[in-house]
């Protein structure tokens, strides 16, 4: 909402200066967007000095002239004038700007070949003189101007409102002056009894049709006979001009005009072209109509219309239609002042994809009470500017509007917003809005105004007096620091703890859409469907994801491409399963590209693969609180990874859900991808899956036991098949002995020269210690057969000698 | 006794000279052997007349004692020299690069939601989350914002659906909802999340973070909101001195509401937060509205309190200088190297939100 102090104080008597007038909006909540002179086509003239003018390649009369307008570079113009010199301060005039002369507007062109941008201006083409001859001689004295405006433009300063959606009443100016008298700025002027002379019928049939979901409820309109349209006088033109738009002609800049004081829509018609009577009525599917903005409509059943016996003039409350249009020829009009429901506006606005000022307004909520303002107010400046006979009011209504009322306890005040303020203030603040007051000890019974639509019941009273009295006048009370339940539960607690111990393993946690490209998203799908996205920001992120891999390995790639080459990088988030709220998982994905050495003068250069995968995931598993040993491989994992080189890892031998997957990505996405690395792994774990551990870590320690015995090592090499896998090894011998066999660890592997084909050899460390004595040879002679005997038994390998 | 003193300087020049270990120890042989020049100075006690021999006893003990104490002297001499010649040859340069540490890095915005959890966890907060795709009802309808209703386009929503009945949540308003519909009241929540609008350019991203907060109790009031969002705001950004305006607005799931401005300056080009004369808006707020907690099954007359919502991309981006919103979701990995917090900052009341 855009309007000038001068319009204000139209309505305000007030000796308050702008500053304060401007901060007295925003406490009371009609927040300032911004108050700047109003801009002025003149303010694109800029002083500028021709640095450097060099023959045009391809054009004898032409030059090229390099332009200081006082930024940083300069700027490039083709020009024709004979005077275009190296040295010459003129006018520059940029791309956009509109020559006074034509009013033609500039724009970036090639002029033989060579681009321009924008024009150096003649004193003719400035409305100086008549001079065309060459451009502007400026005289020494602008070289400090350059890059100033060049004319002195003088325009009012404007104010730009950011209204919140429940205060139509500030769409006129009239209801912000109310507000400001209301919070003591000043005090509200009375609207003049018009003394308007009404004596000739308003002959033209008017019609609102009951019907269902009939969007009009009241009709006003008055007759304005042998008017004499014309161009707005230049105070209309000015206020017009002030708010940014542009003046079209009388009758039109007095409807506008009216609108912006008051709130108040209305429409004028060329009664001429109105074929017999008005209808109001519900459009029927596939009538047609050319509205003003020049593009024709197609209407839908139950939009609401003017029309007359020839078929449909315009929408209600939102846009006129060509057929029926003022112009600077007619001589009768048919002004409109109507209230059309808000619900009804805004779907069929919806629908034709069509927003106006009126439109604006009427789904907001107009007055209903106002359609005689508006016809007196429009009527007598259209008399006063046109001339012309106004004739009596006809106002059609479909039923009595009835005035809103509501009861208001004066305690619910203190009690919502924690201080008191006198009853005697209360009234005064309600009444200056405009509530009708009876008073009934500590309730008040309250008639809400008509242009209030967004007052309905006692806490929006509340709101008014507080903003009014000003909100600075709220406690700040020191906060209590008692607590419901804890801050965090398990599950938050454990995402948490996931985040930072993944991140210290030298990964950067990274945070991307929650939408991705189906065509990535379709490499790491898996069973899961794909969620489109109905109106997606961009084609390429038109569906949610359903693994973080496709946001993550994309982001990889561009950071690759940018010439890293290690790069580890994880994202903790939701993906998605389903489209219902709910169906997602919070997961974390790591992906990891590159070498683990590269360039070091220490360790021979390797790639990363998956056993860094792997440890990254169980590390991370164990700080989370697993037992390591516990914790169950299983070489499945989804198609994305490499068939042979990746993993699950389950919690349980009867659990279906992995936690967790490992492994390398699978080459096919990093070729289709086109990913520039030495090697590609990942890890992924799933925070659902995990099973709520019913222990807090405080009760999970167990009793602290240790043995004093002296422990012994014993290395073994077995020969095996090669599909039996070391997991299985380790297994059969650590139940052997439970209680013996403290540890199993594989420390080489190792197939080819002195190794059947199909076989290969693991060497494995294992530790013995009793918790009751130091063993003997005896006892270590035993244990260490028993090993042998028992992995031969169990797996068919053989010991090496 | 002339002999043995004679014995004693002779031997004593001689270790004194130049040695290795080898020689030292033949000098010890030569002198302590079996039949080492002192061993036989010993042998002779039993020839030597009883007068003379306690004498001649101790004055070969003394200079037994101190020739070997030289030779032992002598010897841990020559080691050191050995130990120290050879660590001088194992000498390496340590000018070269240590060995690779791998440093991860944690995302400026989930640095902050830590930040925040701290904070309001003190003021007895907990935290609680609601799904990202949501739900009409939830997201408007139950936030006393209807269908046609010109509030709804504040919000450019993402739909799942033709119908417009599934969408990505456009606020982390609906967590209120879920929270009072499957509670009982006092709620003393927060709900930091991800949240979507279909808004994109410099200062708008198509997903962004808010935090919810929600306090319900029965006389919780406009003064105990201010009172939080003051400690809040104060604490979030370190400051002692804090610039507060509460600004009347509108949003329809609160009422009365308020929109929150600090003020900052711009000293050096960096911007200080509770100085200076300049607003910045940096949160919305108000007392739920009383359709709101009927919709959530609350009695509006037996209970009350206030909700706000803060942008937790916008507070990182102020507190730690960040300019480019867009940047915090484009991986860039110098951006997150340069931007990003060790993981073991981990923000906490007792050791400070940050160092």
């Amino acid at each position: 909402m855009k309007f000038t102090i001068d319009w204000l104080k139209q309505h305000l008597d007030t000796d308050l200066n702008d500053k304060e007038i401007i901060n007295n909006l925003t406490n009371v909540g009609l927040e300032v967007e911004s108050f700047e002179n109003a801009h002025s086509e003149l303010d694109d003239f800029i002083v500028a000095k021709i640095i450097n003018a060099q023959q045009h390649p391809n054009a004898d009369r032409l030059r090229v002239c390099d332009v200081d307008i006082g930024k940083s570079e300069t700027v490039r113009v083709v020009c024709g004038a004979p005077n275009a010199k190296k040295g010459l301060f003129t006018v520059y005039a940029g791309p956009g700007a509109i020559i006074p002369k034509n009013q033609m507007k500039l724009s970036i062109s090639k002029i033989r070949g060579v681009t321009s941008y924008g024009m150096l201006c003649s004193e003719a083409e400035l409305k100086l003189s008549d001079d065309s001859e060459g451009i502007t001689e400026l005289s020494e004295k602008y070289k400090e101007k350059i890059g100033k405006k060049y004319f002195d433009t003088k325009t009012p300063k404007v104010v730009d409102l950011s209204l919140t959606p429940n205060r139509p009443d500030c769409l006129g100016v009239r209801g912000i002056a109310r507000d400001l008298a209301a919070a003591g700025v000043g005090t509200l002027k009375k609207i003049k009894d018009s003394k308007l002379n009404q004596n000739i019928d308003q002959d033209l049939k008017v019609t609102i049709k009951k019907e269902k979901n009939q969007g009009c409820t009241i009709f006003g309109s008055c007759l304005i006979k042998g008017v004499s349209n014309q161009e707005s006088p230049q105070w209309l033109k000015d206020k017009i001009v002030s708010l940014g738009q542009k003046p079209i002609s009388a009758i039109v800049d007095i409807t506008n005009y009216v609108m912006i004081d008051l709130n108040r829509p209305l429409h004028a018609y060329d009664a001429d072209k109105v074929s017999k009577e008005i209808i109001v009525r519900n459009s029927k599917k596939g009538e047609t109509f050319e509205a003003l903005d020049n593009k024709k409509y197609s209407l839908d059943d139950d939009m609401c219309v003017i029309s007359d016996q020839s078929g449909v003039l315009g929408l209600g409350g939102i846009i006129g239609g060509t057929r029926s249009g003022t112009e600077l020829e007619t001589k009768n009009i048919l002004l409109e002042s109507a209230y059309f429901l808000p619900r009804s506006i805004r779907k069929t606005s919806k629908i034709l994809n069509i927003d106006t000022d009126a439109k604006f307004r009427f789904e907001r909520g107009i007055d209903p009470k106002s359609i005689e303002a508006g016809l007196i107010k429009a009527a007598s400046l259209i008399k006063e500017v046109c001339g012309g006979e106004v004739s009596k009011f006809d106002i059609q209504r479909l039923e009595k509007e009835k005035t809103n009322k509501v009861k208001f306890k004066i305690s619910l005040f203190k009690k919502i917003t924690g201080f008191k303020i006198e009853k005697k203030e209360i009234i005064k603040i309600i009444t200056n809005l405009g509530f009708k007051i009876n008073e009934n000890n500590e309730n008040l019974d309250l008639e809400i105004p008509s242009w209030r639509p967004d007052i309905k019941q006692p806490i929006d009273i509340v709101e008014e007096i507080v903003r009014i009295k000003g909100y600075e006048h709220i406690q700040t009370l020191i906060p209590e620091k008692s607590r419901l339940k804890p801050t965090l539960n398990k599950q938050q607690k454990l995402f948490h703890f996931l985040q930072r111990s993944v991140a210290s393993k030298g990964f950067f946690e990274t945070v991307t859409w929650s939408f991705t490209d189906s065509k990535i998203n379709n490499l790491f799908r898996e069973k899961y469907n794909e969620i489109k996205i109905v109106n997606p920001i961009s084609s390429d992120l038109n569906v949610l994801r359903n693994s973080i891999f496709p946001n993550l390995i994309f982001y990889l790639k561009k950071n690759i491409d940018r010439g890293f080459k290690d790069l580890s990088f994880f994202e903790i988030g939701p993906v998605f399963s389903g489209t219902k709220p709910g169906e997602q998982l919070t997961v974390i994905g790591a992906l990891q590209a590159g070498k683990y050495f590269r360039l070091n003068w220490q360790e021979t250069e390797r790639n990363v693969d998956v056993f860094d995968a792997k440890r990254d995931t169980v590390q991370t598993l164990v700080e989370a609180g697993f037992s390591k040993n516990k914790l169950i491989i299983k070489a499945q994992s989804p198609s994305y990874y490499h068939p042979g080189k990746s993993g699950s890892v389950f919690l349980s031998n009867e659990e279906d859900k992995p936690i967790a997957f490992f492994g390398e990505i699978h080459p096919n996405i990093v070729k289709k991808l086109d990913i520039k690395t030495d090697a590609l792994i990942g890890f992924e774990i799933y925070l659902d899956f995990f099973k709520e551990t019913k222990k807090k870590l405080k009760d999970q320690k167990s009793q602290f036991e240790y043995s004093d015995y002296q422990k012994s090592e014993r290395d073994f090499a077995f020969v095996i098949d090669k599909k039996i896998k070391a997991q299985d090894l380790i297994d059969i011998i650590v139940s052997i002995d439970k209680d013996l066999i403290k540890n199993v660890k594989v420390f080489d592997v190792y197939e080819g020269e002195n190794i059947p084909k199909d076989k290969k050899s693991i060497a494995l460390n294992v530790t013995v210690q009793s918790s009751e004595k130091t063993l003997n040879e005896k006892d270590l002679e035993k244990i260490n057969n028993l090993i042998i005997s028992t992995v031969e038994s169990k797996s068919g390998a053989k010991i090496r000698s | 006794m002339s002999d043995i003193k004679k014995i004693k300087d002779e031997y004593l020049n001689i270790i004194d000279k130049d040695h290795n270990i080898e020689s030292i120890n033949q000098i010890k042989t030569e002198l302590f052997g079996k039949n080492g020049i002192v061993s036989n100075e010993f042998k002779k006690l039993g020839s030597i007349s009883q007068k003379e021999r306690k004498k001649f006893a101790s004055d070969l003990n003394f200079i037994k004692e101190e020739l070997q104490n030289k030779i032992t002297s002598k010897i841990e001499d020559i080691e050191t020299k050995e130990i120290n010649l050879k660590l001088e040859n194992e000498k390496v340069d340590v000018t070269l690069p240590e060995r690779d540490f791998k440093q991860g890095k944690i995302h400026p915005v989930s640095q902050v939601i830590d930040e925040i959890s701290s904070i309001f966890s003190e003021i007895g907060f907990s935290v609680e989350e609601g799904p990202d795709v949501e739900n009409e009802y939830n997201n408007f309808t139950a936030l006393n914002t209807p269908d046609n209703h010109p509030a709804r386009d504040m919000h450019d929503t993402f739909y799942l659906d033709e119908k417009k009945e599934l969408l990505l949540r456009t606020h982390t308003s609906p967590v209120q909802v879920r929270t009072m519909l499957k509670g009982k009241p006092p709620f003393k929540i927060i709900a930091p999340g991800r949240t979507y609008r279909s808004d994109s350019d410099q200062t708008h991203a198509p997903m962004f973070h808010q935090v919810e907060g929600l306090h319900i109790d029965k006389d919780i009031n406009m003064g105990h909101l201010k009172g939080c969002l003051n400690y809040f705001i104060k604490e979030f950004f370190e400051v002692d001195k804090l610039k507060m305006r509460f600004r009347p607005s509108h949003f329809p799931f609160t009422e009365p509401s308020a929109e929150v401005d600090i003020g900052y300056e711009i000293k050096d080009g960096k911007i200080i937060i509770g100085e200076g004369d300049k607003w910045l808006e940096i949160l919305g707020c108000g007392m739920v509205h009383p359709n709101v907690l009927k919709n959530v099954n609350v009695d509006p007359s037996k209970f009350q309190g206030y909700a706000f919502g803060i942008g937790i991309d916008r507070l990182g981006m102020l507190k730690y200088g960040i300019n480019d919103l867009r940047a915090f979701f484009e991986t860039d990995y110098r951006w997150l190297s340069h931007f990003g917090f060790d993981p073991l900052d981990v923000p906490s009341s007792y050791r400070g939100l940050s160092r």
